[in-house]
C-alpha cells in the first residue's frame, strides 16, 4: 500500500503528513529536554554557596564544538536546497559534511572530553578543616574579594590506589592552577584557555575529606546534570547522524530517481530534528561551559 | 522569509523555481555566519563583569535565545510555516512553561539551604 501524503498536502491538516509528524515530535523532545533544564535550574540555584564548580570545562574545544554543529546546522539546509533545485551531487556532498560533522562532534565528545574529566580528581574538605588546607584554597582571599568560599582541591590524582585502599591515608594531588596559587588574582575568575594541573603536589589526608572522587556523575549536581544532559544530547546526535547516514547511501538515489520531492521531503523533517538538536545546545553550551 | 514552494515545479518553469531557491541558500548562509558571530560574542560576553553572576547568566540566555530564535525562525521555517504548527507549538510553550513555573514553586517550599 502507498503511503498517503507523502509530498500532497493532506487537505483538513494543510500539510504533508511527516512534518506533523515530526513537530509532534519536537514537541515532545521540548518537554524532555524542559524537564532537564529545570532540573537543572533547581539544581543550581539549591546548590550551597561554593558548591557548583566554574571553570572546569574546555571552553575552546566547547566553542569549536559549538561551531561544528552550527556548521552542519547549514549544510543540512543547503542538502535539502540542492534537492529542492535537483542537483543530487551538490545534496550528496552537503549531505556527507552534515554527516562529518556530527561525527567529529561525537568524537570530540566521547574521546576527548568526557575522558578528561574522568581523568580528574576533586576532594572536598570537611568544613572543620578548611583552616588546615588554607594555603590550596586561600578563602580568606576569596571573602575579602566577595568570592564564594572554596571548599574543594581539585587536579590529578597522584596515588590513584589511595581511592580505593584504605590502608593510604592520605591522597596526593598535582593542584590545578587555582589550588596552586589560590591568592593570584587572576585565578578568581575562569579562563577561555585551560591551564592544566601543575606539578605542585598536595598532600591531603584522607581523614580531612568531606568527599573525595573523579569528575563523574557522582561528583557533583553539576556535573551529573551535565553528564545526563550532554549524554542525552550525544544519543540524539548520534541518532540524527544514523537518519543522514541512510538518506545519504545509494538507497536515496534509487528515491529520488523515483520521487525526488519525497526524498526532499524526508530530508526536511531529518533537517528539523538536527536543527533542533543545535537548538539544544545552543543552550547547554553557555549554561555548563562559560556561567 | 518565505520558504520554496512545497510542490515540485513544472519542467518549464524550473529554472525560474531554482534560482528562487538560490536566494534562500544565500539566507542560509548569512544566519549560519550570524549564528557562528554570536557564539563568539556569547563566549567574549561570559569573560565581562556584568556586577553579579546573575547578570551574566541574563546576558547569555538573552544571547542564546535570540540564537535559537534564529534557528528556529529561519532553519526550521518557522517564520513563514502552516497554522496548525503554530497550533502545536503554543501548547508545547504552554506547557514548558508551566514546567518552569513548577519549578519556580518548588523553590520556595525549600528553604533549608539559604
Amino acid at each position: 500500500m502507498e503511503i498517503p501524503y507523502t509530498i500532497s498536502t493532506r487537505p483538513d491538516t494543510g500539510l504533508w503528513n511527516a512534518k506533523i509528524g515530526i513537530w509532534l515530535f519536537l514537541a515532545s523532545e521540548v518537554m524532555l529536554f524542559g524537564g532537564l533544564f529545570s532540573a537543572y535550574i533547581f539544581l543550581r540555584i539549591d546548590s550551597p554557596p561554593g558548591m557548583w564548580p566554574h571553570g572546569l570545562l574546555n571552553v575552546p574545544v566547547g566553542t569549536m564544538n559549538t561551531a561544528i554543529l552550527i556548521l552542519s546546522s547549514v549544510t543540512v539546509v543547503l542538502a535539502w536546497a540542492a534537492l529542492k533545485m535537483r542537483r543530487y551531487r551538490a545534496y550528496w556532498w552537503y549531505m556527507l559534511a552534515t554527516i562529518l560533522c556530527g561525527v567529529i562532534f561525537l568524537t570530540v565528545k566521547l574521546a576527548y572530553e568526557w575522558p578528561e574529566k574522568f581523568k580528574h580528581f576533586g576532594v572536598y574538605i570537611k568544613p572543620d578543616a578548611l583552616g588546615k588546607y588554607e594555603e590550596y584554597l586561600g578563602n580568606e582571599h576569596a571573602a575579602a574579594k566577595g568570592l564564594p568560599p572554596r571548599l574543594e582541591i581539585t587536579g590529578h590524582l597522584h596515588n590513584p590506589a589511595a581511592l580505593n585502599d584504605p590502608k593510604i591515608k592520605e591522597y596526593e594531588v598535582a593542584l590545578d592552577p587555582l589550588n596552586a596559587e589560590p591568592t593570584n588574582a587572576a585565578m578568581d575568575r575562569p579562563h577561555f584557555w585551560p591551564r592544566h594541573a601543575t606539578d605542585k603536589i598536595a598532600t591531603i589526608e584522607k581523614e580531612d575529606v568531606r568527599y573525595a572522587t573523579m569528575f563523574l556523575p557522582k561528583h557533583s549536581a553539576y556535573f551529573a546534570s551535565y553528564f545526563t544532559i550532554t549524554g542525552l544530547h550525544g544519543l540524539h546526535v548520534l541518532g540524527g547522524v544514523l537518519v543522514f547516514i541512510y538518506m545519504w547511501l545509494p538507497v536515496s538515489k534509487k528515491l529520488y530517481q523515483r520521487n525526488p520531492e519525497h526524498l526532499a521531503n524526508r530530508v526536511e523533517v531529518s533537517g528539523l530534528f538536527w536543527h533542533f538538536v543545535d537548538l539544544v545546545w545552543i543552550f547547554v553550551f553557555p549554561l555548563f561551559y562559560l556561567l | 522569509m518565505n520558504n520554496p514552494p512545497d510542490v515540485s515545479p513544472d519542467p518549464s518553469e524550473h529554472e525560474e523555481y531554482a534560482h528562487n531557491v538560490q536566494k534562500h541558500v544565500r539566507g542560509y548562509l548569512m544566519v549560519g555566519a550570524t549564528l557562528l558571530v554570536f557564539t563568539a560574542v556569547t563566549v567574549a560576553l561570559s569573560y565581562v563583569d556584568f556586577g553579579a553572576p546573575k547578570a551574566n547568566v541574563a546576558v547569555a540566555m538573552l544571547v542564546a535565545t535570540f540564537k535559537a530564535g534564529l534557528v528556529a525562525a529561519i532553519f526550521m521555517h518557522l517564520a513563514a510555516e502552516k497554522r496548525l504548527i503554530y497550533r502545536i507549538l503554543i501548547f508545547t510553550g504552554f506547557f514548558v512553561l508551566g514546567l518552569f513555573w513548577l519549578t519556580f514553586l518548588a523553590w520556595y517550599d525549600y528553604p533549608v539551604l539559604r
